[in-house]
């Protein structure tokens, strides 16, 4: 408990859709701190701010209908509000938000609530919702019948927030609110639970433990009593009260709903019961079979434009600010290892980061509107049947249609999908939607080795290649949704009980924050390791090879384009001397440990037809993909600017051969290194993503070897399947 | 009959819910309980999921959801 000094430690919890993000904000400005609750994926949120000298700290949990916790994502919000979680004070009073237009189902959760025992706040949010749906709440009476301090909000335009603050801090020294008794033959159980432990646990646990079937809590009381019989102990209890009319699990919510209705009775008055609202208007347009069909499709081109078109006029101007810095430091800075440091590293790390950006901001303005006004619900509506096929709901469609842009903000985007079995499942896949970064390998690989042919005289067999490449990804997904479903996250299939909030007008406050709070999230907390990554591939390309010689050419080189017009020397003489710098730089590259792990890996990737030059190249990519392009160029010693058009390296790579003068890239070979590319994780940012968002290095490394072995049995299997078909 | 069986506009009260399991649970608590009146206000393209009315609020379920539900049918208003 706190003394007079210390601060006062406040819970805030809610239903979804309550707008209970938009109160917290509201509440804490600008000083928010943001991490994980130990252990677990779920996202941790608090803030301090100081009423009447007195300070308090509030921890924001996470949205959600009831506190049955059936994983242990769940169970974090229990811990907290026991005080059984690490490093965490107990909190001495709860904010419970409700949605003011939607009273009776949003209380259920407050008389869960009640069995803390602790002083309670409850903040009825979004109150001129409920007034334009012609819902009165008489508060006086509500704060009669539920003997509890009610405070009226608009969060999202501050309506209010000053009363929350003042309430807080009132109910510290307030009596408990009214709590529904508990039925007598559930408190005898309850009583008779108790007696099973040496040192019971609060009986909010005993509590939950008989009312949740294959809960977390059943599991955390099995392991404090160390019985193995404690379940079937629990079991009989459970059959003991069905027998006497109680049936779990619906009588609890039976008995909570009776009290609810009860205690709402005289408070509320609806004037415009059973009318059609604007809401349901809307709706009748919006989720229509034909009309819904048509805005969302509208709607998803749209975000799909945002992250994929939009966006790239940023990435162009970052890529130029990146250019300019780099000539920069050349212009200073002589040929040599502090050169190639800040330009190759330090510049190219800093830009493989921010040029992620645009895209994370255009995502999440448009999340931040579809979910602020409503329609983000709307759209798992329409969309999930199309996700029935992996198993997951139409939450996972909007992450995943943007995975096909960049997996990085798709991502991000799966904070939107409440289960978190559908959410891992969904982080898993995303990398292996087809992302613009793999475009360019694939041109690259298509117009050098796919003739120029059109099947049946019409369909061009590149067009063909192309598509398909953008599919088998997505295709390969449904089986590997099966298998982690099956293996690693089981359990039962996802839920669709998913309520359909109101439409409201979106505020830009709240959108606005969201962005910011995504894009700094990204910078601070993948930003950083995706920096510390481009800086380790670059040291592995650098050492250990002697660039003396390489330097002198350069200077030299330099030299020359200096001052063109004083030097009298022929263009011969200068395509030499470029050719000896590539060349060079290509011996290097191939002396590097890169390059020589390119040669370590060779035996293992000699089955797909592959020399070890692809495996270097395939190695130096795993920053991002489309750096392979760059990494030919080095090896074929043409330096480092060739791009997807380059013909030089097209015909390079055509001339290349084995020592017995076979050509290494046949048409199967081109294909197989396409295939590996569509499903290998070579993107070292949605690693960290992956890392960021899972709270666990795990994570991002399963995803790296089961996408990296997906990869390897892709390009086997099109190198052997081509081989025996163009045989 | 079974909730997911009612047609776009018409009304039923609930009789009972299937099972004890996780979809059982969670319908009881958003309120899917015995002697509740429940709309079917309208359905996905592919007519699934549904989304119906109820305590004065929308919630959409899919038809395997729906289907553990049993119903008494009202007449239309």
């Amino acid at each position: 408990m706190s003394n007079a000094a210390g601060p006062l430690h406040v819970a805030l919890i809610g239903n979804p859709n309550t707008g209970k993000s938009t109160l917290f904000n509201a509440l804490s400005g600008q000083n928010v701190r943001t991490g994980n609750f130990p252990g677990v994926t779920v996202e941790a949120k608090s803030t301090t701010f100081t009423v009447d000298g007195q300070q308090i700290h509030l921890t924001d949990l996470p949205g959600t209908y009831s506190l049955s916790p059936r994983s242990l994502d769940e169970m974090v919000a229990v811990d907290v509000l026991l005080g059984t979680a690490a490093n965490m004070t107990a909190p001495e009073v709860v904010v419970c938000v409700a949605d003011a237009a939607n009273l009776e189902r949003n209380l259920y959760l407050y008389t869960q609530l009640l069995d803390l025992n602790l002083p309670l706040v409850l903040v009825l949010n979004m109150w001129d919702n409920a007034g334009r749906k012609g819902i009165e709440v008489d508060i006086e009476k509500l704060q009669a019948s539920l003997g509890v301090h009610v405070v009226t909000t608009v969060a999202d335009k501050g309506v209010g927030i000053a009363d929350v603050k003042s309430a807080i801090l009132a109910a510290k020294n307030q009596s408990l609110p009214q709590r529904p008794n508990l039925p007598a033959e559930l408190a005898a159980a309850v009583s008779d639970l108790r007696s099973e432990f040496d040192s019971p646990p609060a009986d909010f646990l005993l509590l939950r433990g008989l009312l949740d079937i294959n809960g977390e809590t059943e599991k955390r009381l099995a392991k404090l009593t160390h019985d193995k019989t404690f379940l079937d102990a629990l079991n009989c209890h459970r059959e003991k009260l069905a027998t006497s009319g109680f049936r779990i699990p619906v009588a609890e919510s039976r008995w909570r709903y009776d009290w609810i209705r009860e205690h709402l009775k005289h408070c509320v008055v609806s004037t415009q019961a059973g009318q059609r609202t604007l809401s349901d208007r809307i709706d009748k347009v919006l989720t229509h079979r034909i009309g819904g069909v048509f805005v969302f499709l509208l709607t998803m081109l749209l975000v799909f434009q945002a992250i994929y078109t939009f966006a790239a006029p940023f990435s162009d101007a970052i890529g130029s600010v990146q250019d300019s810095a780099s000539a920069g430091v050349e212009s200073v800075v002589p040929p040599g290892i502090l050169r190639s440091l800040l330009v190759d590293g330090a510049i190219a790390g800093v830009g493989g980061v921010v040029v992620f950006l645009p895209q994370i901001v255009f995502l999440f303005l448009c999340i931040g509107i579809l979910e602020d006004c409503g329609y983000m619900a709307r759209a798992a509506f329409l969309a999930d049947r199309l996700m029935a096929p992996l198993g997951l709901n139409g939450r996972s469609f909007v992450p995943l249609m943007s995975s096909f842009a960049c997996a990085v903000p798709g991502i991000m985007a799966t904070r939107t999908i409440e289960n978190w079995r559908d959410r891992m499942v969904t982080i898993l896949i995303a990398p292996l939607m087809s992302c613009s970064a793999r475009w360019p390998v694939y041109m690259l690989l298509t117009s050098a080795f796919v003739p120029d042919e059109y099947l049946g005289g019409w369909l061009s067999l590149r067009a063909l290649v192309l598509f398909g490449m953008h599919f088998v990804g997505l295709i390969l997904a449904i089986p590997i949704a099966w298998i982690l479903r099956k293996f690693w996250f089981q359990g039962e299939s996802s839920l669709f009980v998913m309520e359909m909030p109101d439409y409201k007008t979106p505020s830009w406050k709240v959108v606005g924050g969201r962005v910011l709070e995504q894009g700094r999230e990204f910078l601070v907390r993948a930003g950083t390791l995706i920096f510390c990554t481009s800086i380790l591939v670059w040291a592995a390309a650098y050492f250990p090879g002697d660039h003396t010689h390489l330097y002198e050419v350069q200077t030299e080189l330099e030299n020359i384009e200096q001052n063109e017009t004083l030097i009298d020397i022929s263009q011969e003489k200068i395509d030499e001397l470029v050719a000896e710098h590539n060349q060079l730089n290509g011996e290097l590259i191939e002396a590097s440990y890169l390059g020589q792990a390119g040669h370590f890996i060779a035996p293992a990737i000699r089955p797909l037809g592959w020399d070890w030059k692809i495996g270097v190249a395939v190695i130096a990519s795993f920053p991002a993909r489309e750096v392979v392009i760059a990494a030919m160029g080095t090896i074929y010693s043409l330096g480092a600017d060739v791009d997807e058009e380059s013909s030089d390296l097209k015909e390079t790579m055509k001339k290349a051969t084995w020592s017995d003068g076979r050509p290494i890239f046949t048409l199967p070979v081109a294909l197989s290194i396409m295939v590996f590319f569509a499903l290998c994780s070579q993107c070292a940012a949605t690693l960290m993503v992956i890392r960021r968002e899972t709270n666990s290095w795990r994570w991002a490394l399963f995803t790296f070897t089961y996408m990296t072995l997906l990869a390897y049995a892709g390009a086997w299997v099109t190198v052997q399947v081509g081989n025996w078909l163009l045989v | 009959m079974t909730l997911d069986s009612l047609q776009v506009g018409e009304r039923g009260v609930v009789v009972s819910i299937e099972g004890t399991d996780t979809v059982a649970v969670r319908l009881a608590e958003m309120g899917v309980i015995d002697g509740e009146e429940i709309e079917l206000v309208g359905t996905a393209p592919f007519g699934d999921p549904l989304e119906f009315s109820l305590r004065g609020y929308r919630l959409s379920l899919r038809k395997a959801e729906a289907v553990r539900v049993n119903i008494e049918p009202l007449k239309s208003k």
